[in-house]
């Protein structure tokens, strides 16, 4: 394993932040930009021009028949994401079984094939504009059309905004915008990753290596929670040549670059190794000399659940409904809640975090000027309290049906009036334990009145972060001031494990620093009683507890602060 | 110029799976029709052009052709649009 205090790449390798535990190589792949419309030419022969964009709309069909097919079969591109931006259609077909996703890509394919689509570009040619110009007209006008129809029909605009990238990539002879798929495994080399991005990449992706992004970006919480190495901020990565083989090591952010045939076994060899040594801990987590941390798990649905932990510290419903059109009736969260409770003895339940980062077109928000301020979290009860009620009353049912120790709690609470409330309807419900997320810096500070109202707090590090230093959580300059290890977090954090060792009622950390081994030791001595964390941080942070007493881990505190 | 009326049975309208169902069928065919929902008329092979229809469930539709086969092309394409098309498991693309 590579010494974390060393200087990175001192062997012409590459640096960046280490956000995801793990070493992988491999050939880099990069995942291709939306491709910048040229300044518009002169049009000297139509013909020609006309000739281009035929082309290009038959070559990005055949390349989504191609992958339509292959999804059918079920072999690499049908599990690879499709779209390059936050295409629904795209994101479907990545989550959707083979079967389905291979029926979206046929649907994709059909657009891109269609007379109307053709014609609106054969036209804009006669009018004088160049094949990508008279591309770009064409896709935006039909995009315009269906934004314009409103419902499911707007949510179909980002499919032809995709498609339309596609296309001008394809005339200008660009690669193809969109996660690759180049049937065997790589490291996926962005500037960025959006949600829909991440949310499809395929089994063929090794590690993610971004120009851009900071720990708490989605590109780091996707990869630990999929045990993926990742590095975000790595200066000078889109710069090499695809197929480079590089070595990713996702704890300490070193890059090799140009490694051979046994650099990479060897990689592989000491990756499988460290995992198979932490895969051998167990039990409860504790410090050196016995104080009981709870580890727990953080989870989307009953597929992230691993052995190993002592049950589900953070259980993000919204992931369930992430892509849905429609509100998810009672019956299919009863269902999606019972595959979790029966399989997990306790769960913590936040109720759905809809918002600036995850939209959830069912909810039907309207755009905001700043999101991160506005409607989200609990908030969206303020317009549409009939989710809410929906969803405490499938928990409850959930809870009845399995007999699990079901905690529920709301994120975004702000103020000690919104957690009473929240209590009251969750209790009213029979739902005993109730919570409220602190992601606020007002909800920290009056963490005692909170504690008034509810039976537990949960941290949020990541929005706490972003809302304690101004600092967006996804700006690729400011990780810096995300860092977990910052004072002013950490005073907040004592502040709410201060409140919860007055009232007798647990405090625990759920946001990414709660996986970070370096840190776990801080926030025990800050009196945190549970954190929870991806799975695949589990052991590392097991491991660390176990090397400090709890009166160490008091003075890491103290002198973090 | 033969023309049919029907009217979408489908639940989710003539979006998604039936749009796409109907449109594919339109193409096998091979014979041009088009599909209109009262003013606007729309190639019935060119799935923007249906989806532009905004029909939903209980949507009145008129079909409408004069190249020859046009009665048999109707009658398979009426057919195909008085069936509810999400019945055997929706497409949510």
């Amino acid at each position: 394993m590579a010494d974390p205090g060393r200087p990175a790449a001192p062997d012409g390798g590459l640096a960046g932040l280490g956000v995801s535990q793990g070493r992988a190589a491999g050939p880099m792949i990069r995942m291709a930009p939306q491709p910048a419309l040229p300044s518009p030419r002169q049009v000297a022969d139509p013909a020609a021009e006309t000739a281009a964009v035929v082309k290009a709309l038959e070559s990005v069909t055949a390349d989504l028949r191609q992958r339509a097919a292959n999804a059918a079969r079920g072999t690499g591109g049908g599990a690879t994401r499709e779209g390059g931006g936050a295409a629904p259609g795209g994101g479907d077909a990545a989550q959707a079984g083979g079967g389905d996703a291979a029926e979206i890509l046929d649907a994709l394919a059909m657009i891109a094939d269609d007379p109307m689509l053709r014609e609106d570009a054969e036209a804009a040619v006669r009018d004088g504009l160049d094949a990508p110009h008279a591309l770009d007209a064409a896709f935006t006008h039909h995009r315009e059309t269906l934004a314009a129809l409103g419902g499911y029909l707007a949510e179909r605009a980002a499919d032809l905004d995709d498609l339309k990238h596609r296309a001008v990539a394809a005339c200008l002879g660009l690669p193809m915008p969109g996660i690759p798929a180049p049937g065997h495994p790589y490291v996926l080399v962005a500037e960025d990753l959006s949600p829909a991005d991440t949310a499809g990449l395929g089994t063929d992706v090794v590690a993610l290596v971004t120009e851009k992004g900071g720990p708490t970006s989605h590109t780091a919480i996707l990869a630990r929670g999929r045990g993926l190495p990742a590095v975000v901020a790595c200066a000078g990565i889109t710069a090499l040549t695809d197929g480079t083989v590089i070595s990713v090591d996702g704890k300490t952010g070193r890059i090799g670059v140009g490694l051979t045939d046994e650099a990479v076994a060897e990689v592989r060899r000491s990756d499988r190794e460290e995992r198979e040594r932490l895969a051998n801990s167990s039990g409860p987590g504790r410090t050196a000399d016995g104080h009981p941390v709870k580890l727990l798990l953080n989870i989307g649905s009953a597929a992230d659940l691993r052995p190993g932990a002592e049950g589900v510290g953070l259980f993000r419903t919204e992931f369930l409904f992430l892509d849905r059109k429609r509100e998810p009736s009672f019956e299919e969260q009863v269902a999606a809640y019972t595959e979790v409770f029966a399989r997990a003895g306790t769960v913590v339940v936040r109720t759905l975090d809809a918002g600036t980062d995850k939209p959830l077109p069912f909810l039907g928000l309207p755009p905001e000027p700043n999101p991160a301020l506005g409607i989200r979290g609990l908030r969206v009860d303020r317009v549409l309290p009939a989710v809410l009620d929906t969803q405490l009353d499938a928990i409850a049912e959930a809870a009845r049906a399995t007999g699990a120790d079901a905690w529920v709690m709301a994120p975004m609470v702000t103020t000690p009036a919104e957690a009473a409330g929240f209590a009251r309807r969750a209790r009213a419900r029979g739902l005993t334990r109730v919570g409220a997320m602190v992601e606020v810096p007002a909800a920290a500070l009056l963490a005692d009145r909170l504690l008034a109202e509810v039976d537990f707090l949960s941290i949020g590090t990541n929005d706490l972060s972003q809302y304690t230093f101004a600092a967006d959580r996804q700006h690729p300059g400011l990780a810096d001031l995300l860092d977990p290890w910052q004072p002013a977090l950490l005073k907040l954090i004592a502040a709410c494990a201060d409140a919860g060792r007055a009232a007798g009622k647990p405090v625990g950390v759920c946001g990414e620093a709660a996986g970070d081994p370096r840190l776990a030791p801080v926030l025990v001595g800050l009196g945190v009683t549970s954190l929870s964390m991806a799975a695949v941080c589990v052991p590392s942070v097991r491991e660390e507890l176990s090397q400090h007493t709890l009166e160490e881990c008091r003075e890491l505190a103290a002198l973090a602060q | 110029m033969a023309q049919r009326t029907v009217t979408v049975a489908s639940a989710s309208g003539l979006h998604a799976r039936p749009a796409k169902l109907f449109v594919q069928e339109a193409v096998r065919l091979g014979v041009p029709v088009r599909i209109r929902v009262g003013e606007k008329s729309v190639p019935a092979n060119s799935m923007l052009g249906v989806l532009s229809l905004g029909a939903t469930q209980g949507t009145e539709v008129t079909l409408e052709s004069d190249a020859p086969g046009a009665d048999a092309a109707l009658d398979a394409l009426v057919a195909l649009l008085a069936q509810d098309l999400d019945a055997e498991g929706a497409l949510d693309g």
